[in-house]
């Protein structure tokens, strides 16, 4: 990871301020350069993607055959309406990678909300009411955890249709056993402190000391592996697109573009390079963000990467 | 496991319209469903499924009207050898980097050692792939483009593969380098006068180790995954391109077969590395 100032902040770590870590991870933020660069990053990211109407020169499957296979602008053919050149249809790649954010930032954002809503669900049930439901649920999970991710993702790609709500829930079932994993383990945890024995003898129902005791508990390090499995996720939906699994191939998505690419590797590189760079760019700041999130969230984690 | 990929892979669709012309008789089509046994009731055909599977035997290929079990075995030494180059080769890097990026945070090989971390988080293999191809292949005309002739033909794609794990390795060792340095063994061995060369040889190295050992195997089992990717590029005679060719042709009792074999390698090979941690970490024992 890029240079931060670990541990040299503790000391100066405001003791309280209402009891939220706010300050501390903004004076964090401030400190540290890496977080500064994936904030950007994620930030124009985002931006991208909400903006693509605006910002994008041409529509994303707008193009004539006249324009096609053109390199970019700087290029002995290229044309000056296309930066980035234009694929073997004539539509433009510039405008074709900023449409791109949409899906990769869609899926990775919705599929870690479905995953970590089933994870903690069935991470909270397994953790707390243990017995026959603990049983059922760390055997499904250890049964998931134990194929090849990829393989995983494959199998399940193959029974659903090609389509974003579909590659959505692809990510969101497959994924939800990692965070059922991390919730059991803290509630395991948890369960035994007193103030959730002082919860219980109050009389308080199952479903009361889940929500309210324990899941306030579990913000830090889900809201670290959330940050994480996006990125992860991004990697994974271009890669299924790259197989033909994931939207369909007229969607401007990062891997479908590369998938197209390939065909094209040897006469138009342009076609691919474009994409990739964009998805690499997206998960490095998405990284470099999480790392700041975990430092803030739980600096015990600190080190341990 | 086998419950899952069964139903799952089944529930893709109906066998018989993929298989059989379209302008096939309703009898035709009856008559291929009675011969491939998908009249059956579903539990029938899983137990027997069940059955085959346990005794080896992973059913035909609807396309090639071959055994699966053979058709995997005639590809599994080259994916196997691809993946051991790549996890050899991210070993061989990751190893003395991470070891030596923990003993000197801050020096140009940390640098390095931080460089190739990131990478492995934030680069597609499929798409380093494609610019290894480009540069090393096409403009500097160093490597071949695809195929598996000879041992050149590995580089590059050994290479694409192993950019992941290595990455994720010399994180590993780094950090617990790191943590090793202020641990008190070293801070005794040190004031004993024990030189730093024999501190990081004799002491730090070794521990460094023990959490590499459940890495390695698991990153092998994710290669296995990510050659569906580096072979179909690479165009590399492989499980993985023959498993995205059987998801292009619908080919799902082969696309089953397959998977199946994966998970099957991935936990046998964790139930290797459990066996290993224990052998390695006395402390593992005792627990």
């Amino acid at each position: 990871m890029l240079p931060r100032a670990d541990g040299e902040l503790t000391a100066r770590q405001p003791r309280s301020w209402r009891g939220r870590p706010l300050p501390y991870g903004l004076q964090r933020l401030l400190h540290d350069p890496g977080a500064i660069l994936g904030l950007i990053l994620v930030s124009l990211v985002v931006l991208t993607a909400l903006f693509a109407d605006q910002l994008a020169p041409y529509g994303p499957t707008e193009g004539s055959l006249t324009d096609a296979k053109r390199p970019e602008t700087w290029q002995e053919r290229g044309l000056p309406g296309h930066l980035l050149g234009t694929d073997q249809l004539g539509q433009d790649i510039l405008s074709r990678v900023i449409y791109g954010a949409r899906v990769s930032l869609t899926v990775g954002f919705f599929g870690v909300l479905l995953a970590s809503a089933i994870g903690v669900t069935l991470g909270l049930s397994a953790g707390y009411l243990g017995g026959r439901v603990d049983a059922l649920v760390s055997a499904a999970v250890n049964l998931l955890l134990s194929f090849p991710y990829l393989v995983l993702v494959i199998i399940v790609a193959t029974v659903f249709g090609r389509n974003l709500l579909n590659v959505i829930l692809i990510f969101g079932i497959t994924d939800a056993p990692v965070f059922a994993r991390l919730v059991r383990g803290e509630v395991l945890r948890l369960r035994g402190q007193d103030y959730v024995t002082a919860v219980r003898g109050l009389g308080a129902p199952a479903w009361r000391v889940m929500l309210l005791h324990l899941l306030p508990n579990l913000v830090g390090p889900l809201v670290t592996l959330m940050t994480f499995e996006m990125s992860a996720m991004i990697f994974y939906e271009a890669g299924l697109s790259f197989l033909g699994l994931s939207v369909p191939p007229e969607v401007p998505s990062w891997g479908n573009m590369l998938a197209l690419g390939r065909s094209f590797l040897y006469i138009y590189p342009w076609m691919s390079i474009y994409p990739g760079l964009a998805i690499s760019l997206t998960a490095f700041g998405v990284n470099l963000l999480g790392d700041w999130v975990r430092d803030v969230m739980d600096p015990r984690l600190r080190h341990a990467d | 496991m086998l419950v899952l990929v069964f139903f799952t892979v089944r529930l893709t669709g109906d066998p018989v319209g993929l298989m059989v012309a379209r302008n096939a008789t309703p009898e035709q089509r009856e008559a291929f469903r009675v011969a491939h046994g998908f009249d059956r009731p579903l539990a029938e055909q899983f137990i027997g499924y069940l059955g085959d599977a346990l005794r080896g035997d992973l059913g035909r290929s609807l396309r090639l009207h071959l055994p699966n079990m053979d058709l995997i075995m005639q590809r599994l030494p080259a994916t196997m050898e691809l993946a051991l180059a790549a996890l050899l080769l991210s070993l061989a890097i990751a190893v003395p980097l991470g070891i030596i990026s923990g003993v000197f945070p801050g020096s140009p090989l940390d640098l390095l050692a931080r460089l190739i971390g990131l990478a492995g988080q934030t680069i597609p293999s499929f798409w380093l792939a494609m610019i290894l191809i480009l540069v090393f292949a096409v403009n500097l005309r160093l490597f071949p483009t695809f195929g598996r002739d000879s041992l050149q033909h590995l580089v590059l794609p050994a290479l694409a593969l192993s950019v992941a794990s290595m990455g994720q390795m010399v994180r590993l060792l780094r950090s617990a380098v790191l943590e090793i340095t202020r641990e008190d063994y070293v801070r005794t061995a040190r004031a004993k006068g024990v030189s730093e060369i024999v501190i990081t040889l004799r002491h730090v190295t070794p521990n460094a180790l023990i959490p590499l050992v459940s890495v390695v195997g698991v990153n092998f089992t994710y290669m296995l995954g990510g050659s569906v990717y580096i072979e179909t590029i690479f165009a590399w005679p492989g499980l993985g391109t023959l498993l995205n060719d059987a998801i292009n042709d619908s080919d799902f009792p082969l696309v089953q077969a397959i998977t199946i074999f994966i998970a099957a390698f991935a936990i046998g090979l964790n139930l290797l590395t459990d066996v290993a941690y224990d052998l390695i970490d006395p402390r593992a024992r005792q627990r």
